[in-house]
């Protein structure tokens, strides 16, 4: 009789201290263990094609690093130096784009590399009425950025590198959460 | 005048030496082809129009074939920035990084510091997804009022690259009608976060961005 009741309180003692090894609280902080340390900064991006385009190969790594409360006073002159060198449209004192911006104004814009989101309803980057108020999965960004870079004022100068003539991607896109295509 | 443009276009081609690819997929040498290369953000209003959907990718340019054993790298946090007040400072931010097949999300919340070097906000609310692995249906988390995926997706971003690539090295002088969607057939390994407006500043207007940082 005595055994096995010696038995079930050595059981009943084990399980208790495993149990309480693995209670939810130790597992937080072995899990909060796992993701000490510092983590610093790589790669950052705001809008599409900012750093690809408008940094010289030199300053992409320091762009990356640079916060973008720093970027407009570090990179707005290099930007417009390789805006005025990059389009014919903006050639000439006074050239502005269709939003109505000239060279020193749309790199002020583009330098610091933020994406501008709008909480109260559409939100695209644009869409013939709204502008910067977001980035859609389904938005032609390339084109709006050759438009606003090659386009000029009217969005017609330069024709033949204002569009790159791809308009979708090559996959539907979902109506619901995750909402990207699934992969191929 | 036609000479004058190619003339520009060549001289700007030799000063930037650009052979990166857009949006931003292989952007700077520091991160090119690294498990920290962002290639593409998106935010935008969701299918619940109470919500705002944020979208990282990192690791593009993924064929079919490289899809299944490309994974998230558990030394990378990818951390989406939110700046409410327009300084270009962010107040929030929303924490993602891996551990053992599942996304963990901390946030929204306030950074302890903004800025370059970021510690993993675990005081912060905590959410978490398996991550889909390559060839199943999506895995979502509904938690703590928001939703979550990680995993393989088609690269949702398009453009003619390779003829943009040719204008810029002085090998053609316009886009092609039609283009060819250099990215066509490729994947990326994407993270997508749906989180109620109210909790990220409500109404109006806010600044976002995302880094991709590394563990020291």
């Amino acid at each position: 009789m005595k055994l096995p009741i010696l038995k079930y309180i050595a059981i009943a003692t084990f399980a208790f201290f495993v149990i309480s090894c693995n209670n939810n609280d130790d597992n937080m902080s072995e899990m909060d263990n796992q993701f000490a340390g510092v983590y610093v900064q790589k790669d950052q991006m705001g809008r599409p094609a900012v750093n690809t385009v408008f940094v010289s190969s030199a300053s992409k790594n320091t762009f990356n690093t640079t916060v973008p409360s720093q970027q407009g006073a570090a990179f707005q002159s290099m930007f417009q130096t390789n805006l005025m060198g990059l389009s014919p449209a903006f050639a000439n004192a006074g050239d502005k784009n269709a939003l109505g911006l000239d060279a020193a104004s749309f790199t002020g814009l583009l330098a610091t590399d933020v994406l501008n989101v709008s909480l109260d309803g559409t939100t695209t980057f644009f869409d013939g009425t709204n502008v910067l108020t977001g980035r859609a999965l389904a938005d032609d960004v390339i084109t709006v950025e050759l438009l606003l870079i090659f386009g000029g004022e009217d969005f017609s100068e330069n024709p033949t590198l204002s569009n790159d003539n791809v308009d979708a991607n090559d996959k539907p896109f979902l109506t619901s959460f995750p909402y990207l295509a699934s992969p191929w | 005048m036609k000479k004058t443009k190619i003339l520009a276009v060549t001289i700007f081609t030799a000063i930037i030496g650009l052979v990166a690819i857009a949006a931003d997929h292989i952007d700077a040498p520091a991160t090119q082809g690294t498990s920290a290369d962002i290639t593409d953000f998106y935010a935008f209003q969701g299918e619940d129009t109470n919500n705002l959907v944020f979208v990282a990718n990192i690791q593009g340019l993924l064929s079919p074939t490289a899809t299944a054993s490309a994974s998230f790298d558990e030394n990378v946090m990818i951390e989406f920035n939110i700046d409410t007040n327009d300084d270009k400072i962010e107040d929030l931010v929303i924490q993602a990084i891996p551990r053992d097949g599942k996304m963990y999300f901390f946030g929204p919340s306030a950074p302890a510091s903004p800025g370059l070097n970021s510690f993993v906000n675990v005081m912060a609310t905590k959410s978490e997804v398996a991550i889909t692995p390559y060839g199943s249906n999506a895995i979502i988390a509904n938690q703590n009022g928001m939703k979550f995926f990680a995993g393989p997706r088609d690269d949702p971003f398009f453009m003619d690259f390779a003829q943009y690539g040719a204008i810029l090295a002085g090998n053609a002088t316009g886009f092609n009608n039609p283009g060819a969607d250099t990215f066509a057939g490729s994947n990326v390994l994407s993270i997508v976060v749906e989180v109620p407006k109210s909790s990220i500043g409500g109404s109006g207007s806010i600044n976002t961005w995302v880094e991709a940082k590394t563990k020291q």
